[in-house]
């Protein structure tokens, strides 16, 4: 899989770019962990955050190097890098209140 | 026979599914070339370099496969996996990888710099890759399902950037504390021994010690092939660390609990030596420094390479009997080094010159060392390292240790019988005849404490203060001394400014006599001799006077003989001259009577016959 740009922000522009978040899901090949935990994301960030975020997928097989910069251990993995403080939140996503809790997502 | 055990244990478990893996990595690592004593059936083994450790495991961890170290907080797991590392990259070529899961790769740097391990210019030169896994349970939500491949991703980009042979994963066990989905972590875990394994890799994974089971989280369950087990154990104030080697599969390996301590130069376990009793032996004998002491001992001394025991009570001359060896030996050009637990050197040189004892020209020349040290000021183990180390260093002929027991004080007493083995075996190794003195109270209990430590020794020489007749006196004895014919007797011990001095010792009927009682014998004696001369003088003198008298009468007689016998040629004589004056007489009267002119004419008709011839 190669490292892609997910990006929704049209809809948005009249917030402020600060408030924009950004999101890194840490992914080992195209595993069914990988996908269901994209598309989780994606789902999720879709109903609270519409164009608000902005999800970069790195795949760990290809740039293995990159696991140690945000301490990754599992696999898949979510970082909020923004807004600070950093958030992790691993595991396919697939609950979603714990996800949530996890990115610190308040409902808009 | 080592060989005969380790093929025996080889075929044991050459028929399980297990062994086929083994012989398949021997054979991957004989291509590697990287061990030398592999053989066919025998586990390749990973040396770690780690002083002791390879002995005990006859050459080291099991190549390959990953080894379980366990141990409760502060015995030195985290620094015996570093060593491994840091010795694997150094001495073995093998490059490593160290995962931490507890300390920073800064923390982890400076840790193991005290002990000299240049961490940092070993990561820098490529030798070692340091990764810190930072995980915290708060900061991570789990949603979901998850496997732990970013561990896995990470460890394999670790271990091929630097084509890594070894690695570490120091306290594996954080994760249970970071990941609360125990069923994951398990079957991720087992997925890892296994992929660590498939890589080839010699892993060394720490874990915490449990409390009925050698980890908290049953580690062991997973990496079965080699655990050991660490320990520190504190005994009566002093404080001793443990190795023991508790699974070593399909090879053998010390199963003992040996102490092991972290010097300044790393992790040592101790015995250094081999555990067999198979020492070289000297038949060459070595003089004690004290003549007298020689002639006891068959006439020349102690055997090189043996251990000597000399027993005292308090103040009977352990210390000069001690110094005198050492002088002896630096004398014969050999190298002495002197333990001193009790006294400092200055002291020891100063009461040794008391008694006319140099040695600080023999410390100036650089025969003889000190080294003296308070027994209570590290544990037992540490001295003997310290001691280890200083006779690594001094390559001693001679060594003396005064006095072993108050080093005993340091330990319990199983530990110090261990030490005094490990000692004794030690110095025997390396040919170094050793004087062991040990300070026992008085009685005669002190054979029977003794009984324990004497069996390690191979003389014995007894020490021991006689009271009687208001002093005491010193007396020596020899108690056994292997392998040479030695006295049976008592002899006392006299020190003076000039040295030392063995005399006889008089045994009487109340015992041994010694002191001022020996020297009463000594007068009694000679007065005995005196009177016995007196007596023979005497005798002497008289019959040479009934001899003079003889002589006397002899010579009366002879001058009677001689007398009468000047008498008898008188008488003789005058008989002669008798019978001439009568035939003269009568030859004369008869011419003037003319009596017979036929004998007259006769007589003097003869010559003129003869004439007319």
């Amino acid at each position: 899989m190669k490292t892609k740009t997910v990006s929704r922000r049209a809809t948005a522009s009249h917030r402020r770019p600060d408030k924009l978040w950004q999101l890194r899901l840490y992914v080992s090949g195209q595993t069914a962990l990988s996908v269901t935990a994209l598309s989780n994301l994606k789902k999720v960030c879709e109903s609270h955050l519409k164009g608000l975020y902005h999800i970069k997928v790195i795949d760990l097989v290809e740039q293995p190097q990159l696991a140690k910069g945000d301490q990754i251990l599992a696999i898949p993995t979510v970082v909020r890098k923004m807004p600070k403080p950093v958030r992790t939140v691993i595991g396919n996503l697939s609950d979603t209140d714990r996800m949530l809790a996890g990115l610190d997502v308040r409902l808009v | 026979m080592k060989t005969n055990g380790s093929k025996t244990n080889g075929s044991k478990t050459n028929g399980s599914i297990k062994a086929n893996g083994s012989i398949k990595a021997n054979g991957s690592i004989k291509a590697n070339g990287s061990i030398s004593n592999s053989k066919a059936v025998c586990l390749p083994r990973c040396p770690t370099g780690i002083q002791g450790l390879d002995e005990i495991t006859r050459g080291g961890l099991p190549r390959g496969r990953p080894t379980l170290v366990c141990g409760s907080a502060g015995c030195g797991k985290t620094l015996l996996a570093a060593e491994f590392l840091v010795r694997g990259a150094v001495q073995f070529d093998e490059p490593g990888v160290f995962m931490a899961f507890e300390e920073t790769e800064v923390e982890l740097k400076a840790n193991v710099a005290s002990l000299g391990f240049d961490l940092e210019g070993l990561v820098r030169r490529k030798k070692i890759v340091l990764d810190y896994v930072h995980i915290e349970r708060g900061e991570v939500q789990e949603s979901g399902e998850y496997d732990l491949e970013g561990l896995f991703v990470r460890l394999n980009h670790a271990i091929d950037s630097i084509g890594a042979k070894r690695v570490v994963l120091d306290t594996l066990e954080a994760l249970f504390a970071s990941l609360s989905n125990e069923a994951i972590l398990r079957s991720e875990l087992r997925r890892l021994f296994r992929w660590l394994k498939d890589k080839g890799v010699t892993a060394v994974i720490t874990a915490e010690r449990g409390r009925d089971q050698l980890t908290r989280h049953g580690l062991e369950e997973y990496v079965s092939d080699c655990v050991i087990l660490l320990d520190h154990r504190v005994n009566e104030q002093i404080a001793t660390r443990n190795l023991r080697v508790v699974k070593y599969r399909g090879a053998l390996h010390g199963t003992n609990e040996f102490p092991f301590l972290i010097g300044n130069e790393g992790i040592s376990v101790l015995p250094i030596t081999s555990l067999g009793l198979n020492h070289k032996i000297s038949v060459e004998r070595i003089a004690t420094g004290i003549p007298r002491l020689d002639a006891m001992l068959g006439g020349r001394g102690f055997f090189r390479g043996s251990s000597i025991l000399l027993t005292g009570t308090p103040g009977t001359g352990k210390t000069i009997v001690a110094a005198n060896f050492a002088q002896a030996a630096c004398r014969r050009g050999e190298r002495t080094l002197f333990f001193s637990f009790e006294e400092s050197p200055n002291q020891i040189i100063r009461n040794m010159h008391s008694i006319g004892l140099r040695l600080d020209p023999l410390v100036k020349r650089g025969l003889l060392r000190f080294h003296a040290a308070r027994p209570s000021l590290y544990g037992l183990e540490m001295h003997l390292a310290t001691m280890f180390k200083e006779i690594a260093e001094f390559q001693p002929q001679v060594v003396i240790i005064d006095p072993i027991t108050s080093l005993m004080d340091a330990g319990t007493d199983t530990e110090c019988r261990g030490m005094v083995t490990r000692l004794v075996d030690y110095l025997k190794a390396g040919q170094v005849t050793t004087l062991f003195t040990s300070l026992t109270q008085g009685g005669h209990a002190l054979q029977q404490s003794e009984a324990a430590m004497s069996s390690l020794m191979d003389s014995w020489l007894l020490l021991q203060d006689v009271e009687g007749n208001g002093e005491r006196n010193r007396v020596l004895y020899v108690l056994k001394a292997r392998g040479m014919a030695h006295s049976n007797q008592v002899r006392e011990f006299l020190i003076s400014d000039r040295g030392i001095d063995l005399m006889d010792a008089y045994i009487g009927a109340s015992g041994v006599l010694t002191g001022s009682a020996r020297a009463a014998q000594g007068a009694l004696e000679k007065a005995a001799v005196l009177a016995s001369h007196q007596e023979a003088a005497r005798r002497k003198r008289e019959l040479e006077r009934k001899r003079t008298a003889i002589e006397r009468q002899i010579s009366a007689l002879r001058s009677d003989y001689e007398s009468e016998a000047v008498e008898l040629r008188r008488i003789d004589e005058q008989v002669g001259t008798q019978t001439r004056l009568l035939t003269t007489e009568r030859a004369a009267s008869g011419i003037l009577r003319q009596a017979d002119a036929k004998v007259a004419a006769g007589a003097p008709g003869k010559p003129r016959q003869r004439r007319g011839n």
